[in-house]
């Protein structure tokens, strides 16, 4: 067993406990610093496989903002444990069906392409920067789909921001700018008093 | 000097593989080299920040017309050791309600990025850890993991000032994030890489470079919004004044270290510190033409590279003293106008606007030249 085998085994066995954690821990918090540990090891898996830009935009995108945001989210619920598990089985046949469903898509689909995948690409260009290459790609030859995934991503945003804001009519607020916009004339009157003798 | 550090790890290499056989040897001398570099960075960047806490209550005494601390050492000069003494030697005390194995680590977490991030740091040619092409990614992920440590001390500690301290400074921190890494992306554009070393070299090419006046063709000049954004975003990451509303003494106390003591406490005094001078040294890096000269003749060729970088990243770091001393600290819903209505509008204009100058026959940045 060679070097890097044994580095991919540990790893490998790290993600799979975190993701078992994150279904299986109590405390909804420590689920999510769960899945914050899956994606760093599933981060650190690419590594091995020389996928720099992946592993990296994986950590920066959903360790660095996605995650924080749902822990954000998560601390702030009030989450009282006996109330969910409840309805645990009356929802169970439900939920074992459509997760049953998903391993049956996922085993057809990958199966057939399964086993030995043979000698990793070794071509001049990954082995030099293979976030330069992707770049490369992206923007010349997958241009228009690229722009396409920016814009649906783009509308998405507008769509949520959209849906749930709310204008309150009774929030008090400063304008930064009639703020900035003050003069000292404005504000300050200057009196001139004489002084009263004092006998 | 170098000859004999070739031939040393030449030996060592010889060492290790005669030792774990052929693969295992060369893997584990790599492990062992990178662990002495590291520890080659970090032990001196540990005393830079213990000077730096020292250098800030100087300084920031002297703008105050106060002395600072004078007592411990010739000018005050052990105060730092006597400080580390002291809290090695204090009670960790873990709160009955907190939530125990997170509250421990969540000092962990926040200095393990503060430091992870020196890895792909030049701090002259070829003087770096890891030479990896995609360098500043690498540098926006890591920045981009300080928060969890803030985050999991807030909440571990059960306690309302530091929940509070923790949903603020979650919030800030993404807010100026974004517009830190736009200013990284243009900082990419004119450089054509995202390795540091090719950044600072890019830096060092043009017209002004050949006159000998290479500090015209830095980033800073063409960049100048970007500099700026992106350090005022880079004070704003690091909390310090004046957008420390996440420790805000006179409204939540300490924020997310209020429960903290002893070690634990310095471990995030440590990470905070820390970050300051890497921002410091990424702004050196980025605008500031890293460890290159200002000018290429007589009295600014004697100071060696690493020197240059040094005297940059003082001045740069002194600049957040600066500020704490001056600047009144800002209320909350200003930051957020801050970072969402004023830097992220800024660096998308100048996204485009140096885009296009790129485009243009103007055009006197040359990315990608090697």
């Amino acid at each position: 067993m060679n070097f890097e085998t044994v580095v991919f085994y540990l790893f490998a066995s790290i993600l799979v406990i975190a993701a078992l954690r994150v279904i299986t821990a109590r405390n909804p918090v420590h689920s999510a610093l769960f899945l914050v540990l899956a994606f760093f090891t599933s981060s650190a898996i690419w590594l091995l496989l020389r996928a720099e830009f992946l592993a990296i935009a994986l950590v920066l995108v959903y360790v660095g903002a996605v995650m924080v945001l749902f822990l954000f989210v998560v601390m702030m619920l009030d989450i009282n444990l006996d109330r969910l598990r409840q309805g645990f089985w009356s929802y169970l046949p439900l939920g074992a069906t459509v997760g049953l469903l998903i391993v049956v898509e996922m085993v057809l689909i990958i199966m057939r392409h399964f086993g030995d995948a043979g000698e990793a690409p070794q071509t001049g260009a990954a082995q030099a920067s293979n976030t330069r290459e992707l770049g490369r790609v992206l923007y010349t030859d997958y241009v228009f789909p690229f722009e396409l995934a920016a814009v649906v991503l783009l509308v998405a945003m507008i769509a949520a921001i959209a849906l749930t804001m709310r204008k309150r009519k009774d929030t008090k607020y400063q304008k930064a700018s009639t703020q900035l916009r003050a003069k000292r004339a404005e504000r300050v009157r200057l009196v001139s008093m004489p002084a009263e003798k004092q006998d | 000097m170098s000859e004999l550090l070739d031939s040393l790890q030449r030996q060592a290499l010889g060492f290790s593989q005669d030792w774990f056989g052929a693969e295992w040897g060369s893997n584990l001398y790599v492990l062992v080299r990178t662990l002495v570099l590291i520890a080659c960075v970090v032990a001196p960047l540990m005393g830079a920040v213990a000077y730096l806490t020292l250098w800030e209550r100087k300084r920031i005494g002297w703008m105050q017309i106060r002395l600072g601390p004078n007592r411990v050492g010739p000018l005050g000069l052990l105060q730092p050791i006597a400080d580390g003494i002291k809290l090695f030697l204090k009670e960790i005390i873990v709160p009955s309600g907190s939530n125990k194995a997170l509250f421990v680590l969540a000092p962990v977490a926040a200095i393990t990025p503060a430091l992870a991030a020196w890895a792909v740091i030049p701090f002259a040619p070829e003087v770096v850890i890891a030479d990896i092409n995609a360098g500043l990614l690498y540098l926006a992920a890591m920045t981009s993991l300080g928060v969890y440590g803030v985050i999991i001390a807030g909440w571990a500690s059960n306690s309302k000032y530091a929940f509070l301290g923790a949903m603020r400074s979650a919030a800030q921190i993404i807010a100026y994030e974004i517009a830190m890494g736009f200013a990284l992306v243009v900082v990419l554009m004119v450089s054509g890489s995202l390795n540091l070393s090719e950044i600072v070299h890019a830096q060092n090419r043009g017209a002004f470079a050949q006159a000998g006046a290479s500090f015209l063709s830095w980033n800073w000049l063409p960049l100048l919004p970007m500099m700026l954004v992106y350090f005022i975003a880079g004070v704003a990451e690091t909390n310090r004044s004046p957008f420390d509303v996440v420790e805000g003494e006179s409204e939540i106390v300490a924020g997310h270290m209020v429960e903290y003591s002893g070690m634990a406490f310095a471990l995030f005094f440590l990470a905070e510190y820390a970050n300051m001078i890497l921002i410091s040294t990424l702004t050196a890096i980025m605008f500031f033409g890293g460890w290159a000269a200002p000018l290429g003749f007589a009295p600014f060729t004697w100071i060696p590279p690493f020197g240059w970088l040094l005297i940059k990243v003082f001045i740069i770091v002194s600049m957040f003293l600066w500020f704490r001393a001056t600047f009144p600290r800002y209320r909350y819903d200003q930051i957020m106008r801050l970072g969402w209505k004023v830097f992220i509008p800024v660096t998308l204009v100048w996204l485009v606007f140096i885009a296009a100058w790129m485009q243009s026959p103007l055009n006197i940045f040359t990315p990608g030249v090697r």
